[in-house]
C-alpha cells in the first residue's frame, strides 16, 4: 500500500471516450445526439448534418476544454504532491523518498512546515514532552480515531490526540517522527474528499420543468404538422406526384410519419442546445463579479469574498430565509473577560465598546504582574485587590481558569507568553488568569505548570475530559504539589447546576441572578466548579479510565459513562462572563435585510438571556415589536439530548407557523444537529429558499443544509467556508452579496432565459407558418447555415452581454431601496407564468415575422422585373427581419447600455450581414458548390427598397405593441423597480458636490468628493441608512442627512454624512 | 490568481478596483419616459402615414392584366387533350384574347404565372444538383443522388439536367399578338434574354466545357429529362449561347419560387419599333399559346401577366395599405397612450411608494 493519490479523473486515451460519455448523459446534449442520427436517415434528413452537429460539437467542445483543464490542474498537483520528497528511515538511515513510494509501515521524518505524508502515528518531535504543533486541514469529520497498540504484550490507546493526518502543516516544531499508518487514497483527507452533493437552484428545476414541456410542446407541433402532411398528400400531394414521384414504398400514411421526425428536426431549435452551456457561463461570469468586489473585500485580515459556488448565484436574489449564527458571525469572536462571579459576589462594569475608549483613566492596572497581557482590559479594581489579598474562592477560580482549558502557550523569549487557544472563549479566560495573577507558563502530556502569584507551580494532570457539543462541559483532573487531587469543571450553568452538591443551592441562586444579569448585558457565561478526590477512588478511576480508552467497542460510551461518574458532587466556584462584540454594521444589515422581507433566525447555542440581548443589540428585536414569543425549553439533562430531539422536532411542526409568520425568531441552546434540522424544517414546510450563514465548524452542518450557505473565515477556523457555498470576511457584506448581487443575478438569469426562450421560439415558430404554404414538408424557411449559425453566433454574444451586464439599478440605490430584492423573493421575474407570456409573445412575432415578408412577397418581383418572390430571396428576408427584430427586442430588455453591450449588439448585427455576404459569394459557391447554393442572393435582393420597407414594417410591428405594453404598465401600475429607476433618473440632476463629514465625537470636518460618475477612490462610501431630507430655511438648499459607512484602506469608520445638495 | 502571487503586502488579495470589475462600466440607462415614448409613436405614425401614401402612389402609377388562361377560349380542348397522359406529347395550340383599356407606359414585363405549383416541397426543391449545372464534368455524367428518382433513365444514361425541378420545366411557349387600330395583326416583340439574375446566368449555372467540342457533343452520354420534348443543348435553336444549362427559361425555372402561386419571367416588351415605342397601345391583344404544361392533376391554374413596374417593383398593393394601416393604428395607439399618461402618469403618483 504505497503512498500515491490520484485525483484525476481521466488519461489521454480515457479522456474522448469518458467524457463524450459523461456528456451525453446530459438530457440535452442526448437529443441532439439523436437528432443527428435522425439526419443520418435520407428520408427524414429536412437539414443538413452541420447544423446540428455544428453547435452540438461547440457545445461538447466547450464543455471538454473546460473538463480537460480541470483535470489537467489535478493531474499536475497529483504529480506535485507525489513527486514531493520525504525523509524515509529505511535500513537505519534517512533516505530521501518520493511520497508516493512512502508504504505503510514506514517511518518519516519529518521538518517545521513541512506537509504531513501521509496519516501518521507520532513517535517523537523536537519539542519537549514530544508536543507537535500543526495547522489542521481543511475538513471537519477527522476528528475520530481508534486503535490500539500492542508492544511487547501490553496495550496502548491510540486515538486522534496521538495521529497526524495528512494535509495539516508541521508548525513551530523543528522535527518529528511517524509511523505510516495510512496512506494514499486511505487517509482520511482523501477519504473525506470528493463526495460533495450538488445543490441545484429553484431556476435550474423550473428550467428542466420547461425544458420538458417544450419536448411535449415540440412533440404535439409535430404531430400537428405530420396530421398536416396527410391531408396534405391525401389531397394534393398524391395529383403532384406527375412531377414529383414519391419514393418506393411510400403513401400518405408513412409520409406524414416519416414528416413527423423530419419536423422534429427542423424544429429542435426550440429545445435550446446552448440553453446550458449560457447558463454556466452567465453564472460564471456572476461569480467572478463577487469575487472582485471590493466592497466586500476585508482588509483586515486581506480576505476578498468568494463565490466557491459558482452555479447559485441568482439563487442570492431570491432568499426568504436567513439562518444566522451568533457567535462569530454577529459577533466579532474576539473575547473579552468582561464580569465575573466569585463565591456570590459579583465583580467588573460593564462597558460597551463604543465608550471603552473614553474610560482609558479607569482601567485596572496590572504592572504588578511582569507575566501580564498589556492588552487585557479590566475595569473592576475591587477583584485585584481580593486576588492579592488571597482570597481563597478568587484564587481557586482564576486556578481552574489557568488549568482547565486546552490551550497551548508559546514563550518564544523568556517572560514573552502567546496562548493559541482552539475557541476564542479559552484565550480569554486563561488570559484574565493570568493578569490576575495565575499564569499558565507550560504543559506537558502530564504536567501544568502555573505561576501562582509569582511562585511556580507544577499541577500532575491526571485526566481531562474532554469538551463536546452533547457534554458541554470540560473538566481537568490535577494532582497539586501538596498531593491533593480536585478535578476542576466549567461548563454551561444548565448542566452544571444538575451536578452541584446540594449544600450549594443558596449560593446557586445568588449566582443564577448574577448569570441572568450578564445574560442580560448579552454576555457568554460559563459556570465553574471543583471537587476534591480522593486518592483510592482516583486510581481505581484511572483504571477503569485505562481500560475504557482502549476498548474498541463503544469506547465513547464506556468514556462518557466514567465522566458522569466522576463529574458529580461538585462545588460552585463562581462564573464567568465574556463579552464577544457586535461585527461592525451588523445592526444596520439586519435592518436592511428586514427591509427587504428577509426573514432572519438566529440560531445559537447561547442562553436565552443572552441571545434575546444580542438581538436587541442588533436591531433584530425593537422595542416596538409587541408580540414577543418566548418558547421556553424544558430544562433538560445531558442524558436526554436524544429524547428532546423528538420532542423538538414535534414541537417544532406546530411551532413552525407561529415561527415563520414571526420577522425575527431566536433559538437557543441548539446543537449542529438541531442547526440543520431547523434548516431543513423551513426548507420543506415553507418552500422558501434559504440563506445559512455560520463562521465555525458547528455552522457545517447548517450551511450545507440550506439552499445557500455562506461561510465567514474569522477567527474559528476554515471549516466553515470550505463548506459553504460563498464566503467573506464580515456579516455586513451579506446585504450586498444579497441586495446587490444576487438581485442583479437573478435579474440577470430570468432576463436571459425570457430573452432567450423568446428568440429561440420565434425563429422556430416561423417554419410551422411556412408549413402551411410548402405542403408540410418540413421545408425550412431560413438558409440551412442561419440555422446552424443563429444561436452560436448572430445572437449568442448579444444575450450574454445583457445577462453579464445588465443593471436595473445600480448598487446605491440597491441599498437604499431594499424592497427591491422582494420580486425575486416571490419569484416573480421569471415563472411559468412568465415563460407562457414569452410563448405567446414569440407567437405574435413569428406570425408577423412569416406573414409579412410573406403578403409583401408572394406577387412581387424586383424592379427591373425579375424574380424576387423565390425561395433563397424570401429566406433571406425572412432571417434577415428575424436577426432584427429579435436584436431590437434586446436593446428593448437591455437596461444598463455598457459599450461592451453596444459593441456586442451592434458587432453581432455587422456579423451577420458580413458572413451571409461571405456565405452567399461567387467564390464560396464555387468551393464548395452544394454546400452554399445561396450564391447571390444577398446583393439581388437586399439591393430592393421593397425588401427594406418588408423589414422596416415588420420589426416596427413587432416592437411598438412591446413598447406601448411596457409604457402602459409604467403609467398605470409601475413596479417597484419602475419607480426607483424614475426616481434615480430625476435624482441624477443633483449635483452631489460635496459630503461635509463629521466623525462622532471629535467632530472631525473634513470634505469628500462624491461625483456621480464616480470613478474617483472617495467613492467607497457604502451608504447603510434612508437619507433624511432636512430642509435648510436659510437658504434654497436642502441638505440629506445620511449615515455612511466609510472604507478606507484598512480601517472602517461608521460616520454620518451631511450631502449638502441642491435639489432641482 | 496568478498575478496575485508577485504583489506583497498586507492587501494582497484586494480586487483591482476597474470600473468593469467593480460593475460601474460608465453606461446609458434609457427609460421608458413620456418624453420619448410619445413622439416616437407620434413620429412612427407620420412616417408609416407618408410611407403608405408614397407607395401607394407609387403602386397605383404601375398597370397590371392577369389572364388566366387554363381553360379560357380555345384553351379549353388543349386542357382535355393534356388530361389524358398519353395524348401528352402531341402539339396543342390555342389562342386567348384580351383587351388593353389603358395604355401601358415604360418597360412592359411579360410573365407566366402558375397556381398551386408547389415548387417548395422539400423533396422537390433537394431535387437538383448545383455541381452538375455549373458545368462539372464528372456531375455531368455522374449526377448527385439528390436527383432521384430523375437522375439516371431508363437506359441508365444520366439526366442533364437531373432532377425534379429541371424536369417539371414550364414548357408552355407564348407569342403575344396586337389588334392594331387599323385592324392589321402587329406581332408583340420580346425580348426573351437577360430575364435571370446576373449571378445565375453568369456564376450558378455554366455549360460544362471541353476542347474543341460542341454542345451537343459535350452533352453524349447523356439523356434529357424525361418530360423534356428536346435536349439541353437544343433547347434555343434560334441563340446557340442560349442552350445547355444557361438557357434562360431553364435557369428562370430553376429558381424556385417560395409559394405554390409564384409568376416567373417569360420576356419584356422590345420597344424600338413602333406602335411599341411607349409601351403597349390601347386594344384588343391575343396570346398564341403551346399548351404542353398539364395542370389538372393538381388543380393548378396557368395565367400570363402583362405589367408595368416602378422603384418598388410590381402592382403589390400589400406594403402600401399595410404601412397606412400601421400609420393608423400607431396614432390610435398614441392618442391612447396620452391619455393614459395625462390621466395617471403625469402627476406622478402612481410613481410614488
Amino acid at each position: 500500500l504505497n503512498n500515491a493519490i490520484k485525483t484525476s479523473k481521466y488519461n489521454i486515451f480515457t479522456f474522448l471516450p469518458l467524457n463524450l460519455f459523461e456528456q451525453f448523459r446530459r438530457l440535452a446534449n442526448a437529443y441532439f445526439l439523436f437528432l443527428f442520427c435522425l439526419q443520418l436517415i435520407p428520408q427524414i434528413s429536412s437539414l443538413s448534418w452541420f447544423t446540428t452537429m455544428v453547435p452540438l460539437i461547440l457545445v461538447l467542445a466547450i464543455t471538454a476544454v473546460k473538463d480537460a483543464s480541470d483535470d489537467i490542474n489535478r493531474h499536475n498537483s497529483d504529480k506535485q504532491v507525489n513527486n514531493r520528497k520525504v525523509e524515509v528511515l529505511l535500513d537505519g538511515e534517512l533516505r530521501n523518498e518520493k511520497w508516493m513510494t512512502v508504504q505503510v509501515g514506514d517511518i518519516i521524518k519529518l521538518e517545521n512546515n513541512q506537509f504531513v505524508t501521509a496519516d501518521l502515528l507520532l513517535l517523537s518531535s523536537s519539542e519537549p514532552l514530544n508536543l507537535v504543533y500543526v495547522e489542521t486541514p481543511p475538513n471537519n469529520r477527522l476528528d475520530k480515531f481508534k486503535g490500539a497498540l500492542t508492544v511487547n504484550q501490553n496495550t496502548f490507546s491510540l486515538d486522534n490526540d496521538k495521529l497526524l493526518l495528512r494535509g495539516c502543516t508541521l508548525r513551530n516544531t523543528e522535527w518529528c517522527f511517524g509511523l505510516v499508518i495510512f496512506g494514499g487514497p486511505d487517509t482520511k483527507l482523501m477519504q473525506n474528499s470528493g463526495k460533495t452533493t450538488f445543490k441545484r437552484t429553484s431556476i435550474d428545476h423550473l428550467m428542466n420543468v420547461l425544458v420538458l414541456s417544450i419536448f411535449g410542446f415540440l412533440a404535439s407541433m409535430c404531430s400537428a404538422l405530420a396530421i398536416g402532411n396527410a391531408v396534405w398528400e391525401v389531397k394534393d400531394g398524391s395529383t403532384f406526384t406527375v412531377f414529383l414521384p414519391r419514393e418506393k414504398g411510400a403513401n400518405a400514411a408513412l409520409t406524414s410519419f416519416l414528416t413527423f421526425w423530419s419536423y422534429v428536426i427542423v424544429l429542435n431549435t426550440v429545445v435550446p442546445i446552448s440553453l446550458y452551456v449560457s447558463v454556466e457561463i452567465i453564472r460564471l461570469g456572476n461569480s467572478f463579479f463577487i469575487n472582485w468586489d471590493r466592497k466586500m473585500y476585508y482588509p483586515k485580515n486581506d480576505t476578498p469574498a468568494q463565490a466557491r459556488t459558482t452555479t447559485l448565484n441568482e439563487e442570492l436574489g431570491q432568499i426568504k430565509y436567513i439562518f444566522s449564527d451568533k457567535t462569530g458571525t454577529l459577533t466579532q469572536n474576539i473575547m473579552a473577560f468582561n464580569k465575573c462571579s466569585i463565591n456570590g459576589k459579583a465583580y467588573g462594569k460593564y462597558f460597551s465598546c463604543i465608550f471603552s475608549f473614553l474610560q482609558k483613566t479607569q482601567r485596572v492596572d496590572f504592572s504588578w504582574n511582569q507575566l501580564a497581557d498589556p492588552k487585557f482590559i479590566f475595569h473592576d479594581f475591587s477583584l485585584v485587590e481580593t486576588v492579592r489579598e488571597g482570597n481563597q474562592e478568587a484564587n481557586a477560580f482564576f486556578r481552574l481558569l489557568a488549568l482547565c482549558h486546552t490551550v497551548m502557550p508559546e514563550e518564544k523569549k523568556e517572560g514573552e507568553l502567546f496562548y493559541q487557544a482552539q475557541s476564542p472563549d479559552e484565550g480569554a479566560l486563561v488570559t484574565a488568569a493570568r493578569n490576575f495573577g495565575f499564569v499558565f507558563r507550560s504543559r506537558t502530556p502530564e504536567t501544568i505548570t502555573v505561576v501562582e502569584m509569582g511562585q511556580h507551580v507544577t499541577y500532575e494532570l491526571l485526566a481531562v475530559l474532554d469538551f463536546n457539543n452533547v457534554r458541554k462541559r470540560m473538566s481537568v483532573i490535577v494532582r497539586g504539589p501538596d498531593g491533593k487531587i480536585t478535578l476542576y469543571c466549567k461548563g454551561a450553568d444548565t448542566i452544571l447546576y444538575e451536578r452541584l452538591e446540594s449544600s450549594c443551592a443558596k449560593l446557586m441562586n445568588i449566582t443564577t441572578r448574577h448569570l441572568n444579569e450578564y445574560a442580560g448585558d448579552g454576555l457568554r457565561t460559563l459556570v465553574l466548579a471543583y471537587k476534591d478526590l480522593d486518592e483510592r477512588y482516583m486510581k481505581e478511576w484511572k483504571q477503569r479510565h485505562h481500560l475504557a480508552s482502549i476498548a474498541m467497542d463503544g469506547r465513547e460510551e464506556q468514556l462518557d459513562e466514567l465522566y458522569e461518574e466522576i463529574e458529580k458532587d461538585l462545588v460552585l466556584l463562581g462564573a464567568t462572563a465574556v463579552e464577544d462584540k457586535l461585527q461592525d454594521g451588523v445592526p444596520q444589515t439586519i435592518e436592511q435585510l428586514a427591509k427587504a422581507d428577509i426573514k432572519i433566525w438566529v440560531l445559537t447555542g447561547d442562553k436565552q438571556e443572552t441571545a434575546e440581548n444580542i438581538g436587541y443589540s442588533c436591531n433584530m428585536l425593537r422595542e416596538e415589536m409587541k408580540e414577543i414569543f418566548v418558547v421556553q425549553r424544558n430544562r433538560l439533562s445531558s442524558r436526554a439530548v436524544l429524547a428532546c430531539f423528538g420532542w423538538r422536532r414535534k414541537r417544532l411542526c406546530r411551532m413552525r407557523q407561529t415561527a415563520c409568520m414571526c420577522q425575527t425568531v431566536i433559538c437557543c441552546r441548539v446543537t449542529p444537529l438541531q442547526k440543520a434540522q431547523v434548516v431543513q424544517l423551513v426548507k420543506k414546510y415553507k418552500q422558501a429558499i434559504t440563506l445559512a450563514i455560520g463562521d465555525g465548524a458547528n455552522d457545517v452542518s447548517m450551511i450545507k443544509a440550506a439552499h445557500i450557505g455562506v461561510g465567514i473565515s474569522g477567527q474559528e477556523g476554515m471549516q466553515a467556508v470550505l463548506s459553504s457555498d460563498f464566503s467573506f470576511g464580515q456579516f455586513r457584506y451579506l446585504q450586498r452579496l444579497l441586495l446587490v448581487h444576487g438581485r442583479w443575478s437573478y435579474l440577470r438569469m430570468c432576463k436571459f432565459l425570457q430573452y432567450f426562450f423568446y428568440k429561440n421560439f420565434t425563429f422556430t415558430f416561423v417554419h410551422f407558418w411556412y408549413a402551411f404554404f410548402c405542403g408540410f414538408s418540413a421545408q425550412t424557411v431560413y438558409d440551412e447555415w442561419f440555422i446552424t449559425l443563429y444561436n452560436l453566433v448572430y445572437t449568442a454574444l448579444p444575450v450574454l452581454g445583457l445577462s453579464i451586464f445588465d443593471q436595473d439599478v445600480n448598487d446605491r440605490w440597491s441599498f437604499q431601496y431594499p424592497q427591491l430584492y422582494a420580486p425575486g423573493q416571490l419569484n416573480q421575474y421569471f415563472n411559468k407564468k412568465a415563460f407562457v407570456r414569452c410563448m405567446m409573445h414569440s407567437c405574435y412575432s413569428s406570425i408577423i415575422l412569416f406573414f409579412i415578408p410573406w403578403a409583401a412577397m408572394y406577387d412581387t418581383v424586383r424592379d427591373d422585373g425579375k424574380d424576387i418572390a423565390d425561395y433563397q430571396s424570401f429566406a433571406l428576408l425572412a432571417q434577415t427581419c428575424l436577426i432584427i427584430v429579435v436584436s431590437a427586442q434586446l436593446c428593448l430588455d437591455t437596461h444598463y447600455w455598457t459599450a461592451v453591450n453596444q459593441f456586442f449588439v451592434w458587432g453581432s448585427l455587422a456579423a451577420y450581414f458580413a458572413v451571409t455576404f461571405t456565405m452567399y459569394s461567387n467564390g464560396m459557391f464555387l468551393i464548395f458548390t452544394s454546400i452554399f447554393p445561396f450564391i447571390g442572393t444577398a446583393r439581388n435582393s437586399l439591393n430592393q427598397p421593397n425588401v427594406w420597407l418588408t423589414i422596416l414594417l415588420a420589426s416596427l410591428l413587432c416592437i411598438l405593441p412591446v413598447v406601448a405594453f411596457r409604457f402602459i404598465v409604467i403609467q398605470l401600475r409601475p413596479t417597484i423597480n419602475d419607480k426607483v429607476r424614475e426616481n434615480m433618473r430625476k435624482n441624477q440632476s443633483i449635483d452631489w458636490a460635496f459630503l461635509n463629514c463629521c466623525r462622532s465625537p471629535a467632530h472631525n470636518q473634513g470634505f469628500f468628493k462624491f461625483p456621480p460618475s464616480g470613478r474617483s477612490a472617495e467613492r467607497s462610501f457604502l451608504l447603510t441608512c434612508h437619507p433624511v431630507r432636512q430642509e435648510d430655511t436659510h437658504s434654497n438648499e436642502k441638505y440629506m442627512h445620511v449615515h455612511a459607512h466609510a472604507e478606507t484602506d484598512g480601517n472602517t469608520h461608521t460616520v454620518c454624512l451631511y450631502i449638502h445638495t441642491h435639489i432641482a | 490568481m496568478g498575478k496575485d502571487d508577485t504583489r506583497a503586502g498586507p492587501l494582497v488579495r484586494r480586487p483591482d478596483n476597474s470600473a468593469f470589475k467593480q460593475q460601474r462600466l460608465p453606461a446609458w440607462s434609457p427609460m421608458l419616459t413620456a418624453s420619448t415614448v410619445l413622439p416616437f409613436f407620434y413620429l412612427t405614425a407620420l412616417i408609416c402615414m407618408l410611407l403608405g401614401v408614397l407607395l401607394l402612389l407609387t403602386v397605383q402609377s404601375t398597370q397590371e392584366i392577369k389572364v388566366d388562361y387554363t381553360e379560357a377560349g380555345t384553351c379549353n380542348i388543349c386542357l382535355q387533350k393534356r388530361k389524358n397522359v398519353t395524348n401528352g406529347a402531341l402539339p396543342c395550340s390555342c389562342t386567348v384574347v384580351f383587351s388593353v383599356e389603358k395604355a401601358f407606359r415604360g418597360n412592359v414585363f411579360f410573365y407566366y404565372g402558375l397556381r398551386n405549383f408547389h415548387q417548395n416541397l422539400r423533396r422537390y426543391m433537394d431535387s437538383r444538383d448545383d455541381a452538375q449545372t455549373v458545368g462539372r464534368a464528372g456531375n455531368l455524367k455522374n449526377p448527385s443522388t439528390y436527383c432521384e428518382p430523375f437522375r439516371k433513365d431508363k437506359n441508365g444514361l444520366p439526366i442533364a439536367p437531373c432532377g425534379a425541378v429541371a424536369n417539371s420545366i414550364f414548357n408552355d411557349s407564348f407569342s403575344l399578338v396586337y389588334h392594331g387600330s387599323t385592324g392589321g395583326f402587329v406581332p408583340v416583340p420580346l425580348l426573351r434574354n437577360g430575364v435571370t439574375w446576373y449571378t445565375d446566368k453568369n456564376i450558378k449555372f455554366r455549360n460544362p466545357q471541353k476542347e474543341n467540342l460542341t454542345l451537343a457533343q459535350v452533352f453524349e452520354g447523356t439523356a434529357p429529362p424525361p418530360y423534356w420534348q428536346k435536349p439541353a443543348y437544343a433547347l434555343d435553336p434560334s441563340d446557340s449561347t442560349n442552350n445547355g444549362f444557361i438557357n434562360d427559361d431553364l435557369i428562370v425555372w430553376m429558381r424556385e419560387a417560395a409559394f405554390p402561386n409564384f409568376k416567373k419571367l417569360y420576356g419584356v416588351l422590345f420597344r424600338a419599333n413602333k406602335p411599341f415605342t411607349k409601351g403597349l397601345p390601347v386594344g384588343n391583344y391575343s396570346i398564341h399559346i403551346n399548351y404542353n404544361f398539364p395542370v389538372q392533376h393538381f388543380q393548378g391554374r396557368k395565367e400570363v401577366v402583362l405589367t408595368t413596374l416602378t422603384w418598388f417593383g410590381g402592382q403589390n398593393h400589400f406594403l402600401a395599405i399595410a404601412y397606412l394601416v400601421t400609420s393608423s393604428v400607431t396614432l390610435l395607439i398614441a392618442v391612447g397612450l396620452t391619455v393614459v399618461w395625462w390621466k395617471f402618469g403625469r402627476n406622478g403618483k402612481n410613481m410614488e411608494k
